[in-house]
């Protein structure tokens, strides 16, 4: 027997609706044609007629007759009434069995949830249609016996189910409150407990009355039906087996009529299945209108022909439900070669967005919607991916966020730098061994053998941001980003890794996009910085000055907050409320709700950049102020 | 790791045992015991007393079961009331039939549809949809009747393989190939869209993880991302998929080796079900669930040998 799945087997929700209906419709088809089959067909399902043997379907016999000259559909009508009768016991057995000690194991707890566990544990491991076979050749003709052990030994799947949904509640604080104060457990039961239950419970069903008909008609294929001559779909099918040269159409009524209702049930516990599992109904989000700000007076700085890298009004775009959220806007930044610039700013701003951006790797269906990247005198945007894949790791490389994360945790620290090697230099083994140790050595490991022997999750944090920098190495890049490289790590770590970064930028001349919302580290690292905020950049300035005198109220709250220790995602003290979702952004200056300096100006249009101090940009019109 | 193995075997032993006890105790429960079967319709009390008692039957039902189990533990299942055969014999001679089937079978199902999955993981869209619709199908056709569908086509109309019977791989492989192909493709099919699909979100899974981010940011192929990397995170999940699959193509040769005649357990235990030979199917039971049982011990293994971190545990 095919195992029960749990599959989520059927096409998307366009689908959904007229399927199930159809679904249900034909089930309920099925249980009328069998209750009135004496009315819908003037055949008896047992009247041979040895004049009209395998007549094929003609008007008199619509689905034709089988070997003895018996009308299929009358069979088929008939058949239904021992074959969905069989599986309705099995299932009932499974609802009193599996259901009921589901919920006693999991509502009860302890010792008796032991058992159980233990009890479902072996069950689940007994082969069902062989055992099943043991029944049948002990009971031999009890039909209802036979279909209640099917129905006991499928329970195991179910009471596993109903176990974890009376688990759920039975540990939900108001619960636990009910108990306290004393309310009888049966009434915890029908009102909490049951309700809960039933959804899992329903699909659970329709799926195993699929396989409950699938069994049944298995064991009547083999002989261990109804008895002949009555009619049921699986012997019918054993039937137009013995007669299948002559006649192959007599496979195609008993075949379909039970792959259909199988299907049925499948469709319809999918369905209770997506149903329960469907958050509320989605708000839909309101039209997003871009406010793009003219062109002259957005951008910032030209950057100078010199840049390794240089952003022009760059815009990203991430499909959000059916359309797309442009959550970098207009973004314009320069790297020169050997500089450490910073891009700062809380979570949600966008810059992580714009680093993948220059490498070309957008998440999720994103992509660049306007503006250019040039790196080196190369549009990045006009690049066909092959050349773009070519500048990855050799021009530009990346550190990523969480060291851990960024190693696979399959292959050693050594397999990882060594492959990059291999891809970036190639030659033997030996020399891309020799290779990989000296860059994890250049990146402050003092034993490589060691560290290269070693899995990520046998690695420290630090240790493994070092074998992030190693593999970011192995190409000789011109351009590192480093993507809150030492976020994750302790504080002492921080130190060193920082120191390390700053080595290699001295040593190799080579640039570095630092992104991090922590000023100390910006401060430590960068000459320039920009402010990021929602999506745009809000201030870009030489380092002592930007923290001296910051030209933006975000800057200077953001300069308030110093997060010395704060981890990302938590919310900095100084600045009340929240980063906007780039859905909803307000039309005027996007700080403007969280500002202290807001004025009605302010809030009317998008604000321009001004060049507040040589060098020093802002998009605030109150930066005197600020 | 060597902890964790020694704990799974002595689960599965366990786990044969209780199984084991749990039929032998069905057997004994039942109207009608293997004394009756032996005599048939017609026997004297006097006749019917000597062999109950010459079969041990008077004996409390856990000692029976003590007697049997230590025979089964030197590979003594008993002998057929109804042939007189030994059963461990007829098992022996007749397993290599069944794992053909199952084996090849699995093997099929699980290519396959690594192969698919893995492309329409790549590739994406329309190939997934695809195999929503097949898997879907899949789950819902019986396989003996898509076994005689299959048969119709492939052996009646177009007389390209032998519709019944098994030909040992020792006499002829060639004709034991031949025979295999559609019982293997019928118990393939079904399975292959859902490993396919199952195969493609574990990759899709594996492929949004941060580290592809930063093999692909740091310039590592494409082809290693999705070979090295990508699937060999997607293994375990895929391996799970390979047990799942193969216990359940054991129990689809009960069926798949009735339409095909060929001599195999599934066989076997039909034709022991009809003649209510109980030792005999009592002993498909212990092979099955020490297939069963097996499968699931080796699945344990491939995790350890896939996941460093269970390795080192
Ligand atoms: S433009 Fe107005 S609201 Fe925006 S930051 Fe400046 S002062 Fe605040």
């Amino acid at each position: 027997m095919r195992r029960l799945p749990k599959r989520r087997a059927v096409p998307r929700t366009a689908v959904r609706r007229p399927l199930t209906a159809l679904a249900a419709g034909y089930l309920v088809l099925l249980a009328l044609g069998a209750v009135l089959a004496p009315v819908l067909t003037p055949y008896d399902p047992a009247a041979t007629d040895l004049d009209a043997v395998l007549s094929g379907p003609t008007a008199a016999h619509p689905l034709g007759t089988d070997g003895l000259g018996r009308d299929v559909a009358a069979r088929l009508l008939y058949g239904g009434r021992i074959s969905l009768a069989d599986a309705a016991v099995a299932v009932l057995t499974v609802l009193v069995a599996g259901a009921g000690t589901g919920v006693a194991a999991g509502f009860l707890g302890g010792l008796p949830d032991r058992v159980f566990t233990w009890v479902t544990d072996v069950m689940l491991a007994i082969p069902v249609l062989v055992t099943l076979l043991v029944v049948l050749a002990v009971v031999g003709d009890h039909r209802i016996a036979v279909m209640v052990a099917l129905g006991i030994l499928m329970s195991p799947g179910l009471a596993r189910v109903v176990r974890g949904a009376a688990l759920t509640v039975r540990n939900e604080p108001y619960i636990a409150a009910a108990r306290v104060s004393g309310l009888p457990d049966r009434h915890i039961l029908v009102r909490h407990v049951l309700p809960r239950v039933a959804g899992p419970l329903i699909v659970q069903i329709s799926l195993l009355s699929g396989g409950a008909l699938l069994i049944d008609a298995g064991l009547g294929y083999l002989g261990f039906g109804a008895r002949p001559p009555a009619p049921a779909w699986g012997s019918m099918i054993a039937e137009a087996s013995a007669v299948i040269g002559r006649q192959p159409w007599l496979l195609v009524p008993p075949g379909t009529v039970l792959a259909l209702a199988i299907l049925a049930f499948g469709v319809l516990g999918d369905t209770v299945r997506d149903a329960a599992a469907a958050p509320a109904e989605r708000v839909p989000s309101p039209p997003r209108r871009r406010h793009r700000t003219p062109a002259a007076a957005a951008s910032a700085p030209d950057a100078p022909s010199t840049a390794l890298l240089s952003l022009r009004d760059v815009s990203v775009g991430l499909p959000a439900g059916r359309g797309t959220t442009t959550v970098v806007e207009d973004l314009t930044l320069h790297v020169d070669r050997g500089e450490t610039v910073g891009l700062v700013g809380e979570s949600g701003c966008g810059k992580s967005v714009t680093a993948r951006a220059v490498l070309g790797l957008v998440p999720a269906g994103g992509r660049i919607t306007s503006g250019t990247v040039r790196f080196d005198g190369l549009d990045l945007t006009a690049l066909d991916p092959a050349a773009l894949r070519a500048l990855r790791g050799r021009r530009i490389a990346m550190i990523s966020q969480d060291p851990l994360a960024g190693l696979d945790p399959l292959w050693t620290a050594g397999d990882q730098v060594g492959e990059l090697v291999r891809r970036h230099h190639g030659g033997t083994r030996a020399a891309v061994r020799g290779r990989a140790l000296d860059l994890l050595r250049t990146a402050g490991l003092p034993e490589p053998e060691r560290a290269a022997a070693r899995y990520p999750h046998e690695l420290s944090g630090g240790t493994a941001q070092r074998v992030g920098i190693a593999m970011a190495l192995a190409g000789e890049p011109d351009l590192l980003i480093a993507d809150e490289p030492t976020t994750a790590l302790d504080v002492t770590v921080q130190a060193a890794i920082l120191g390390l970064l700053r080595r290699l930028q001295a040593e190799r001349g080579m640039a570095i996009l630092l992104i991090s919302h922590d000023w100390d580290v910006v401060a430590a690292m960068c000459r320039r910085a920009y402010v990021m905020y929602a999506g745009q950049a809000v201030e870009t300035g030489p380092l002592p000055d930007l923290l001296e005198r910051p030209r933006h109220p975000y800057t200077a709250g953001l300069l308030g907050a110093m997060p010395r220790r704060a981890r990302r995602g938590e919310h900095l003290a100084a600045i009340p409320g929240a980063v906007p979702d780039p859905a909803h952004r307000p039309p005027g200056c996007r700080f403007a709700p969280r500002c202290r300096l807001a004025t009605a100006g302010c809030r009317e249009a998008p604000i321009p950049v001004v060049e507040a101090a040589p060098g020093h940009h802002t998009r605030c019109v109150h930066h005197e102020s600020a | 790791m060597t902890r964790l193995i020694a704990r799974r075997l002595l689960v599965s032993g366990l786990l044969v045992g209780v199984v084991s006890l749990l039929t032998f105790l069905l057997q004994a429960a039942a109207p009608g015991d293997t004394a009756r079967t032996i005599l048939g319709d017609h026997y004297s009390p006097a006749a019917y007393a000597r062999l109950h008692r010459e079969l041990g039957l008077d004996e409390p039902v856990l000692t029976r079961y003590g007697h049997w189990l230590a025979h089964a533990l030197r590979g003594d299942l008993g002998t057929s009331p109804v042939s007189g055969l030994d059963v461990t014999a007829q098992i022996a001679s007749r397993l290599p039939v069944t794992l053909s089937l199952t084996v090849g079978a699995t093997a099929a199902t699980a290519l396959a549809g690594v192969a698919l999955g893995v492309l329409s993981a790549v590739r994406g869209g329309r190939l997934g949809r695809a195999f929503d619709v097949l898997a879907l199908a899949g789950y819902a056709l019986p396989n003996f009747w898509l076994a005689l569908v299959l048969v119709t086509l492939f052996a009646v109309t177009f007389p390209l393989f032998p519709a019944t019977g098994y030909v040992p791989l020792e006499d002829d492989p060639g004709g034991w190939a031949r025979g295999l192909v559609l019982p293997v493709t019928t118990l393939a099919l079904p399975g292959t869209a859902v490993f396919a699909k199952q195969t493609r979100d574990a990759m899709l899974a594996a492929l949004s993880r941060d580290f592809v981010t930063a093999l692909r940011a740091n310039g590592a192929s494409e082809r290693s991302i999705v070979l090295r990397h990508a699937l060999r995170n997607a293994g375990v999940p895929v391996v799970t998929l390979v047990g799942l699959t193969f216990i359940g193509l054991l129990s689809g040769t009960v069926f798949v080796e009735a339409v095909f005649a060929m001599p195999g357990l599934g066989g076997l235990a039909v034709q022991a079900t009809g003649q209510h030979d109980v030792p005999t199917i009592q002993g498909v039971v212990i092979v099955f669930t020490l297939a069963v049982v097996t499968v699931n011990l080796a699945a344990d293994l491939a995790y350890g040998w896939l996941d460093p971190k269970v390795r080192s545990a």
